[in-house]
C-alpha cells in the first residue's frame, strides 16, 4: 500500500514549529548553574519528536540535524555532560537552522547548506570534546568505541563482549546464561529474529567463552564481538530489522526475578531489569508537565482562520439584524406585546453573548508576540556588548489575532530601539550608579476597551536638546518651550533619528514614523514617557478588536454619525458665557477650568444644523493622543454596538471618516475618525478643520 | 477479518498519530487515539481494545509506563502491545520486553510493514 505522506506535512510543520518555539523558550530561561531536569527532558523530547516526524515523513536533512542534536541533549539530560553556555548557543542556532530547513521544505525558500554543515560540525565537536569524565560504571556507553577484533580490555582490565548465539532452544540459552553469568556481569537480550544475545563484562578472554559455549552449541556458529563496537555493527548487519516480536515466553522470563525460582539463569536475567527501573523513576519526574500539556492538547482543535472570520461576519450581520428588530419593537405597545418584547430581550442578550463568544475565538494571548523577543534581545545585546535583563508582563492578555499579527513589526522596532538606544553600555551604567544590566520590560494589560502594550527601559531616557536640535535641522516647526510630551512626539516625524552612530540594529532614521503610522492604522495611539537618566516607556494603546465597536450615535441636521465610545469623555450643554471666540481661530469652550477647542461638526461636513449656537446644541468632549476637544453636535441619539464596515474597500477613503456601519433601521451611518478630527483642531483654526 | 477490531494508538506527536491512524483505518481497523501514556491508559480502561500501539518517548507516562500499567489490568493481560520507538538500541527492546510488550517497530517505518505486523497479531 502506498499512501500520500504529504497530507501530514502541514501538521508536522506546525507541530515542529511549536516544539522549536517551546525549546527556544526553555533554553532562554535555563539556569546554567542548575538546569532543571524537567526542562532538559522537555528540550530533549522536542528534538526527539521532531526527529521522529522528520524521519517518518522523509525530511532527511532535518532528521540528520535533529539526530546529532538529540544525542547531545540525551547525554546532557543524563548528566553525562554538563550544560554550558556554549551548548545553549549551539542549540539556539540549531533551532534557527531547523527553522530554515523547514521553511525550505514548506515554501521552497533558500537553504544555507554551509550553515547546516557548520552547525552539525559544531554539535559533533561538542558531543565529542566535552564528555565529562564518567566513572567506569557507565563503561558500555561512555568510552570511545574500539573498532575491530580482538576486543580490547578497558582500564579495569575487563572485556566487554557481545555474544550472539545461533538459533538454540530457550533451555540451552538459559543454561549458557547461567554459566557465563558466573564469569562476570551478564546482560541478556533478544535479537530481532528471536536469537539470544549476551553482553558480558568479564576478565576472561573471548577464547574462554567459546570453550564454555562449545558444550551446548557449535563454536563456529557463535559470534563474539566487542560490545562497544557492536551496536552500530548490528544495525549495519541487519538493516531489515525494523520490527520484531518477542517470543511468547519472554515476558514470563522477564518477570522471573520476582519469582522464587532463583536458578542461575534467572539471576543472570535480573541484570537487564535494573536499567528498566530507571525510566520508571523518570516517569515520576515528568508528572507535572504532563498534566499541563495534556489539558492543552486534548481541549483544542485547529480551525482555519477563514472559517472563524466567516463566523464573525455572520455574527456581525446578526448583530445588525438584532438592532433592527430592537428598533422595530421599540415602537410596539409594551402591554399588548409583553411576551414578544420579553422574548426579544432574551434574544438580544443571547446575541450579545454569542457575539462575545465568537469574538473571543479570534483572541490570542500576547505571548504569541512576546515569545519571540527574549531571543532577539539576547542576540542584540550580545552583538552590542550590552547586558539586558528582559522581563515580560501580562503575556496572557488577549488581543484580536488580526491585530496581534500587525503589532509584531512595530513592537520589534520599539524593542530593538530600546536595546540599541535606550539601554546604555555597562560601563556607562556603572558610572551612573545603575545595575550593569539594563532592564527592558515588555508588558500588556487591558484598560477599558483597549489593550495597552508598553516597552519600557531603564536606560538614559530621551535627550530633549538633541531632539529639538535635530528637529530644527529637519525644518520642523518647534519651539524651545514646547512641553516634553510634544518634544517626544517629534521622534515620530519621518526621517528622524538622533542616534549618534547608525548601527545595523536600528537608527537608520526610518522606522518610528512607520511604527506610528502602523499603529494609527490599527486604531491605536502611541504615547512616550521619558525621564532623563532613568529610562523611557513607549506605550501603545489599541482597541481590542477592529470588527465591532461600542459607538455613540450623534445627530447633526438630518445626519447620524457614530463616535467610537472609547474617545468620549463626557457630553454637556455649555453655558453661553463659557464659549469664547478667538479672533480668526474659531471658538474655544471652558470645561472644568480648561479651555478646549470647539469643533462644530456641521462645519466639517457642511451640513445645515438645527442651530449654530453652541449653547443650544450638545458638546461631546473627546480625548485622543492626550489631546482634548469639544465636538459640537445637535443632539445625542443613543449608544449601540456597531459592526465596522470598511469604507475604503467598499467605497473610497474619506478624510475624517474611519468606517461605516448599518444602523438598526437599515440606514448607513459613518463612523468619525476622532483622532484625525482632534489633530486638525490643534491649530485652533476654523479653516483647517475643513478636510 | 479486521471487522470491528479496535487499535489504540498512543503518540504525543499529532502528525505521527494521524499517519498511523490513517494507515490503520485504511487497513480496515477502528482506531482510538491518545496523546500520551496517561491518556492512553484512560482510554484503554473505558473501551475495548484489541491491540495497543504506543510510542516510547512521551511526556508524562511514557510507552514503557503505559505497557506496565496495562499489563497489571486483567483485561490487558494478553492483548498485543507494540512499541513504536526511534531507538534501535538493544536496551530499549529489552526494557520493552521486560515491561510486557509483544513487539516493537522502529520509526521511521513503512506503512505497509505496520499493517503487516498488526495483521500478524490480530488478523
Amino acid at each position: 500500500m502506498t499512501i500520500d505522506m504529504s497530507q501530514f506535512y502541514q501538521v508536522f510543520f506546525d507541530e515542529a514549529d511549536e516544539l522549536l518555539a517551546e525549546m527556544e523558550k526553555l533554553l532562554l530561561n535555563i539556569d546554567l548553574a542548575a538546569p532543571d531536569d524537567e526542562d532538559l527532558n522537555a528540550i530533549f523530547r522536542a528534538a526527539h519528536s521532531i526527529k521522529g516526524g522528520a524521519a517518518t515523513f522523509g525530511f532527511t536533512d532535518i532528521t540528520e540535524v535533529t539526530h546529532v542534536l538529540e544525542s547531545l541533549l540525551d547525554r546532557i539530560r543524563k548528566h553525562e555532560m554538563t550544560l554550558t553556555a556554549e551548548h545553549v548557543d549551539a542549540f539556539l542556532s540549531s533551532k534557527d537552522v531547523l527553522d530554515m530547513l523547514m521553511s525550505g521544505h514548506r515554501h521552497g525558500s533558500a537553504v544555507d547548506e554551509a550553515a547546516v554543515q557548520t552547525l552539525r560540525a559544531r554539535l559533533h565537536e561538542l558531543s565529542e570534546g566535552k564528555a565529562a569524565p564518567t566513572p567506569a560504571a557507565a563503561a558500555p556507553a561512555a568510552p570511545a568505541p574500539v573498532a575491530g577484533t580482538p576486543p580490547a580490555a578497558d582500564a579495569a582490565g575487563n572485556f566487554h563482549l557481545r555474544i550472539e548465539l545461533p538459533d538454540v532452544s530457550a533451555k540451552d540459552a538459559d543454561a549458557l546464561a547461567g554459566e557465563l553469568g558466573l564469569m562476570g556481569t551478564l546482560t541478556r537480550d533478544v535479537l530481532p529474529d528471536g536469537r539470544a544475545v549476551f553482553t558480558l563484562v568479564t576478565t576472561e578472554t573471548a577464547d574462554t567463552i567459546v570453550a564454555i559455549c562449545a558444550f551446548v552449541l557449535d563454536p563456529d556458529a557463535l559470534r563474539i564481538t566487542d560490545a562497544c563496537a557492536a551496536a552500530p555493527a548490528a544495525a549495519a548487519a541487519a538493516p531489515a530489522a525494523d520490527f520484531g516480536l518477542y517470543d511468547t515466553a519472554a515476558p514470563a522470563a522477564a518477570s522471573a526475578p520476582q519469582t522464587p525460582a532463583a536458578t542461575p539463569a534467572a539471576q543472570a536475567v535480573a541484570v537487564p531489569a535494573a536499567p528498566a527501573a530507571q525510566p520508571a523513576a523518570e516517569t515520576k519526574n515528568f508528572g507535572r508537565r504532563a498534566t499541563d500539556k495534556e489539558a492543552g492538547e486534548s481541549s483544542s482543535i485547529r480551525v482555519s482562520v477563514e472559517k472563524v472570520d466567516q463566523l464573525i461576519n455572520l455574527v456581525g450581520e446578526l448583530v445588525i439584524t438584532q438592532a433592527m428588530i430592537d428598533q422595530r419593537i421599540a415602537a410596539l405597545d409594551p402591554i399588548h406585546h409583553e411576551r414578544l418584547l420579553n422574548s426579544a430581550n432574551q434574544l438580544s442578550r443571547n446575541t450579545r453573548d454569542l457575539q462575545e463568544a465568537v469574538m473571543s475565538i479570534r483572541m490570542m494571548p500576547m505571548d504569541y508576540v512576546f515569545s519571540r523577543f527574549p531571543r532577539m534581545v539576547r542576540d542584540l545585546a550580545g552583538k552590542l556588548g550590552k547586558k539586558v535583563e528582559f522581563v515580560t508582563k501580562g503575556a496572557a492578555t488577549e488581543l484580536d489575532k488580526g491585530l496581534i499579527e500587525r503589532i509584531v513589526d512595530p513592537l520589534t522596532h520599539l524593542v530593538r530601539n530600546s536595546v540599541d538606544h535606550g539601554v546604555e553600555m555597562p560601563e556607562k551604567r556603572r558610572a551612573a550608579g545603575k545595575n550593569e544590566a539594563g532592564k527592558l520590560t515588555l508588558s500588556a494589560a487591558h484598560q477599558g476597551g483597549n489593550i495597552v502594550i508598553e516597552v519600557s527601559d531603564d536606560g538614559g531616557g530621551l535627550n530633549r536638546e538633541r531632539i529639538l536640535d535635530k528637529a530644527k535641522q529637519n525644518g520642523l516647526p518647534v519651539s524651545d518651550t514646547m512641553p516634553d510630551s510634544e518634544v517626544w512626539q517629534l521622534i515620530f516625524a519621518p526621517g528622524f533619528s538622533t542616534a549618534e552612530v547608525v548601527t545595523d540594529v536600528s537608527g537608520r532614521g526610518v522606522g518610528m514614523d512607520v511604527v506610528k503610522r502602523n499603529i494609527a492604522a490599527m486604531g491605536g495611539v502611541v504615547d512616550i514617557r521619558s525621564v532623563p537618566g532613568s529610562g523611557t516607556t513607549i506605550s501603545i494603546s489599541l482597541p481590542l478588536t477592529l470588527a465591532i465597536l461600542d459607538g455613540m450615535l450623534i445627530k447633526v441636521g438630518d445626519e447620524i454619525y457614530i463616535l467610537p465610545l472609547g474617545y468620549v469623555i463626557e457630553s454637556l450643554q455649555p453655558a453661553p458665557v463659557d464659549v469664547k471666540e478667538i479672533a480668526g481661530q474659531g471658538k474655544v469652550v471652558k470645561v472644568r477650568e480648561e479651555y478646549l477647542p470647539l469643533i462644530p461638526l456641521y462645519q466639517i461636513f457642511a451640513i445645515e444644523p438645527k442651530s449654530e449656537e453652541p449653547s443650544e446644541g450638545i458638546l461631546v468632549i473627546l480625548e485622543s493622543e492626550g489631546k482634548k476637544a469639544a465636538l459640537l453636535v445637535d443632539g445625542l441619539v443613543g449608544q449601540q454596538q456597531v459592526v465596522v464596515k470598511n469604507l475604503e474597500s467598499n467605497f473610497r477613503k474619506v478624510a475624517g471618516i474611519s468606517g461605516a456601519t448599518i444602523l438598526g433601521d437599515g440606514g448607513v451611518s459613518l463612523i468619525l475618525d476622532v483622532a484625525a478630527l482632534l489633530r486638525s483642531s490643534r491649530q485652533l483654526n476654523a479653516d483647517s478643520l475643513c478636510f | 477479518m479486521t471487522e470491528g477490531k479496535t487499535i489504540l494508538t498512543v503518540d504525543d506527536s499529532g502528525s505521527l498519530r494521524q499517519m498511523v491512524t490513517f494507515v490503520l483505518k485504511d487497513a480496515g481497523y477502528d482506531v482510538v487515539e491518545a496523546v500520551d501514556g496517561q491518556d492512553g491508559l484512560e482510554k484503554a480502561k473505558t473501551r475495548h481494545i484489541d491491540l495497543v500501539l504506543t510510542d516510547q518517548n512521551m511526556p508524562g507516562m511514557d510507552g514503557l509506563g503505559l505497557i506496565r500499567a496495562l499489563r497489571t489490568m486483567k483485561k490487558y493481560q494478553s492483548v498485543p502491545i507494540l512499541m513504536l520507538t526511534t531507538e534501535t538500541g538493544d536496551d530499549i527492546k529489552a526494557q520493552g520486553r521486560a515491561a510486557g510488550a509483544t513487539g516493537w517497530i522502529v520509526k521511521p517505518f513503512d506503512p505497509a510493514r505496520l499493517t503487516e505486523v498488526v495483521r500478524k497479531l490480530i488478523g
